[in-house]
């Protein structure tokens, strides 16, 4: 069985559909994230691990009651919780509800919160439960882990590019990494779009793309470098396109069997690992799309600037005889 | 040309049988109940899997920089005293730099002789002297001296945590520096099944205090308000504690002291505490010293009240009764019928029982046992899902080399999961030295993900195959050159997530690093099962071809 046999579509003449539909998600991903930066100050919702405070799960043996929930933790005195009920697809029980109270500045009573939720559900709400899950974070690690986030996304891009330097040329890198950032932006802004928090889980799952991308990437380079050294006399645009279509069946085949397994895990991995499997399953499908889509036709255009510049035409991987 | 491959194959088969033995080592028989057991023991899980409590906490040293400027306050006013130089006060003026010691209002005239006591040996050791104006005088703690203290201080608190978490009965518990220089402590605790248990550890009263013995042993607390009590209960600056012994002896039931309830000493007036022997009758003791402070009220006590009885009580508990014998100041011993179990635990409880600062939460996570077991439930469900849906296509893809790929990817798997045995194995074996690797839920989202792009590299040779194929090559050329081919990028992909990984250990907490960890084991893991292994399974399948029999792709 072969799905890919002498495919021979033209990628780079649609170049500008290509960018039409990356501009469209971009753009609402921007948007959306302005929005949520002008409502709660950070353009995507964040979880406990950056914006502090005190979460707590709690499983009800009866079906809760949201407002009768929240009149409880208002009657002791709890001011600006937020209660949600968590719906799970593959929720086994239900009656899960959790409870957030914002960041305190005090770190020395950073885990009264937990006690008051406790303490007021148990005392004026009639429906017994069990605590499963505690997140309390204070300002501190909360600070600490946003700095660890944003360093490790800016040595992972970094370590990036120096890679593909390193094997291949410059404009190579940057135009990975340029797909990266694309993706990065679209899937960052799919967690804006549909209002889903970025923890520092999530944050894993976007780094895990970032490699993942690359990877993707790295197999078209691979076979746009070696075709460029067979063939001198064929324009780049032809040689590109014929790179592309040629690893196309590898392309599809293997993101489409990451992208089942991380399907697998969106569907059946359970409420904790949500926004780590969402991640990557708009992650997998966006990376591909920006190998076709993105690097490729960057390397395109350089060299047809640089081509209007009067310099020479070959694109530098043909000088490298790399094995 | 039929290739070798026995020392090959036999390789093979020498790392799955180690990987397996990683996996399963620990069972007693090979009933599904045994094997489960057995993998339990082997595959170390995470806190988020296992359930149990991490908690990040701010040591608060400035405390103890306090109480020991405080101290050296008091020696300076003792000091001066007795030099006959005169002096308005001796404070440590700002709370925010408890290592900076004042001394106001001296008079000009005897600035010389000041100056000389305070740079005596006794001081400027740790700290430095500076004038200000000529009536008035700093010490500033030296730095090292400063990070000293930190540092000790910082110790005894994890000592202490630790005592506690022991007393409480968790097992592996992690209680360790954390966060180079800020002072902080990292504190695990695996499979604490109520949060509220959690409280006992760090709020829990750390109160170490020594209490004059009004009347005891008692029965219970009804004797106790009989014998001691007026008109129904103990006298208002009395109170009743129980006393279990420390050891567990012979004597193990329970009795109650009537107590004074002011103490004569407290916790962090105990500089230190040692079990010993008395010189003079050979019976064991406790030698603590006390500081100077502290000294000088237990001497006032102590020499007036020998022959009484004072208790050692910790979280309201007490612990251990004692004589005393005679005067004391800042050393001295407490002697009792002492077995060596109880003197060093006693003087264990005096060095390290009290807190020496107080701890804050910066961080604290909570996951309950449930939550672990369903979210490891789900886990594995989504891991069998992810693989027998990959498997399923790489045979209806490519049909006889299909089966190459599912047999590469499974004992991609076994090597994956044999090496997390393996290194729990062997650091369980080295006493519990070396490093374990620990399955996190995110660490299974690592091993599926492992399972979709290891399967890659196969997808990557056997298109590479069928190209050669296409063109018209014999079955062992079209292999040599797919496989040829395909290792330079496949090597290049394995390392750039491999270097993702690397970063994302780097910086991430436990589950993430987790995750970090599976990925890269799966990886390399990978490098071996869809190239070596792989390419085996091929050689062995082409050895037996037929010249002209076409392969199956």
């Amino acid at each position: 069985m072969e799905l890919f046999r002498g495919v021979n579509v033209d990628w780079l003449g649609k170049k500008w559909y290509f960018l039409g539909f990356s501009l469209i998600f971009s753009v609402a991903g921007i948007v959306s994230m302005s929005m949520h930066w002008a409502k709660i100050g950070s353009p995507v919702p964040l979880g406990v691990d950056f914006k502090g405070g005190t979460q707590v799960q709690v499983k009800f043996e009866q079906a809760p009651n949201i407002n009768r929930i929240r009149q409880a933790v208002a009657a002791a005195g709890i001011k600006d919780s937020t209660i949600q009920p968590i719906q799970d697809i593959n929720e086994t029980g239900g009656n899960e509800v959790l409870v957030s109270l914002p960041e305190q500045h005090d770190e020395s009573s950073l885990d009264q919160g937990r006690k008051q939720i406790v303490d007021a559900l148990q005392a004026n709400y009639n429906n017994p439960f069990t605590v499963r899950n505690v997140q309390v974070v204070g300002p501190t690690v909360g600070r600490q882990l946003e700095t660890k986030a944003l360093l490790a996304t800016l040595y992972s891009m970094l370590g990036m590019l120096v890679y593909l330097w390193f094997r291949f040329q410059l404009i190579y890198g940057v135009a990975a990494v340029v797909a990266c950032f694309h993706d990065t932006l679209i899937t960052v802004g799919a967690f804006a779009l549909t209002n889903q928090e970025i923890s520092l889980t999530v944050i894993a799952a976007i780094l895990t793309l970032v490699g993942y991308s690359m990877n993707d990437t790295i197999v078209v380079f691979d076979r746009i470098r070696e075709n460029l050294r067979l063939s001198r006399r064929e324009a780049l645009p032809d040689v590109v396109n014929r790179s592309i279509n040629q690893t196309l069946s590898r392309t599809v085949l293997t993101s489409g069997l990451t992208f089942l397994t991380v399907l697998s895990l969106y569907i059946f991995g359970g409420q904790v690992l949500r926004g780590f499997s969402f991640a990557l399953v708009v992650g997998i499908l966006i990376g591909t799309y920006s190998s076709i889509a993105v690097a490729a036709p960057m390397l395109v255009a350089w060299q047809e600037w640089r081509g209007k510049r009067g310099k020479a035409a070959a694109l530098p991987a043909a000088k490298r005889a790399r094995g | 040309m039929k290739k070798n491959l026995k020392g090959k194959i036999a390789l093979i088969v020498g790392v799955l049988v180690l990987c397996v033995w990683g996996i399963f080592g620990a069972s007693t028989g090979v009933t599904g109940k045994d094997l489960t057991e057995g993998l339990t023991k082997r595959i170390h899980l995470g806190l988020d899997l296992r359930g149990g409590a991490h908690l990040i906490l701010q040591v608060k040293v400035e405390e103890a920089v306090t109480a020991e400027t405080n101290n050296t306050a008091a020696l300076i006013q003792q000091d001066l005293k007795k030099a006959n130089l005169s002096y308005t006060q001796v404070i440590v003026p700002d709370p925010a730099k408890p290592q900076v010691i004042r001394v106001d209002g001296t008079a000009p005239a005897s600035s010389n002789a000041v100056r000389t006591l305070l740079d005596s040996t006794r001081y400027s050791n740790e700290y430095n002297l500076d004038s200000v104006g000529d009536n008035a005088w700093t010490l500033t703690m030296k730095q090292p001296v400063l990070t000293a203290l930190e540092a000790k201080t910082v110790q005894q608190a994890i000592e202490a945590l630790g005592d506690r978490v022991n007393a409480l009965g968790v097992s592996e518990p992690v209680i360790q520096e954390y966060g180079l220089g800020a002072n902080q402590i990292l504190v695990e605790l695996p499979g604490v099944e109520n949060e509220s248990d959690i409280e006992k550890i760090i709020q829990g009263t750390n109160r170490l205090e020594i209490h004059a013995v009004v009347g005891g042993p008692y029965k219970d607390e009804q004797d106790a308000v009989a014998s001691v009590g007026v008109g129904g209960s103990v006298p208002a600056e009395d109170e009743l504690k129980s006393f279990t012994p420390v050891t567990g002896g012979s004597s193990d039931a329970q009795s109650v002291y009537v107590l004074q309830r002011v103490s004569i000493v407290a916790g962090n007036d105990f500089r230190s505490a040692d079990p010993g022997t008395d010189m003079n009758t050979g019976r064991r003791n406790v030698q603590f010293v006390l500081t100077n402070e502290a000294g000088d009220h237990f001497y006032e006590y102590t020499s007036k009240n020998v022959g009484r009885s004072m208790a050692v009580v910790m979280n309201d508990q007490v612990r251990e009764v004692a004589n005393i014998q005679g005067a004391i100041r800042d050393r001295g011993e407490i002697v009792g019928s002492f077995t060596q179990d109880e003197v060093t635990a006693l003087s264990k409880l005096l060095s390290t029982g009290a807190l020496p600062a107080s701890l804050s939460q910066l961080e604290k996570r909570f996951v309950g046992a449930s939550l672990g077991a369903d979210s490891i439930h789900q886990g594995v469900t989504a891991a069998i899902v992810g693989v027998l849906v990959v498997m399923a296509f790489m045979l209806i893809y490519y049909k006889g080399s299909g089966i190459n790929a599912d047999l590469a990817l499974i004992l991609n798997l076994v090597i994956l999961l044999g090496i997390m045995g393996l290194s729990s194995a062997m650091s369980s074996a080295s006493g519990g030295g070396g490093l374990t690797l620990t399955l996190t839920l995110p660490g299974i989202a690592g091993v599926i993900l492992t399972i979709g792009m290891g399967v890659d590299s196969n997808v990557l040779i056997f298109e590479r195959i069928r190209e050669e194929v296409r063109a018209g090559k014999l079955p062992s050329a079209a292999v040599d050159q797919g496989f040829a081919h395909a290792w330079v990028t496949i090597v290049d992909t394995h390392v750039t997530t491999i270097v993702s990984a690397a970063i994302l250990f780097m910086f991430g907490t436990g589950p993430v690093k987790g995750f970090a960890v599976t990925l890269t084991i799966g990886l390399l893991a990978n490098l071996f099962t869809a190239v070596f292994v792989s390419r085996v399974i091929f050689d062995a399948h082409l050895n037996k071809l037929k010249p002209g029999e076409p392969l199956s792709i």
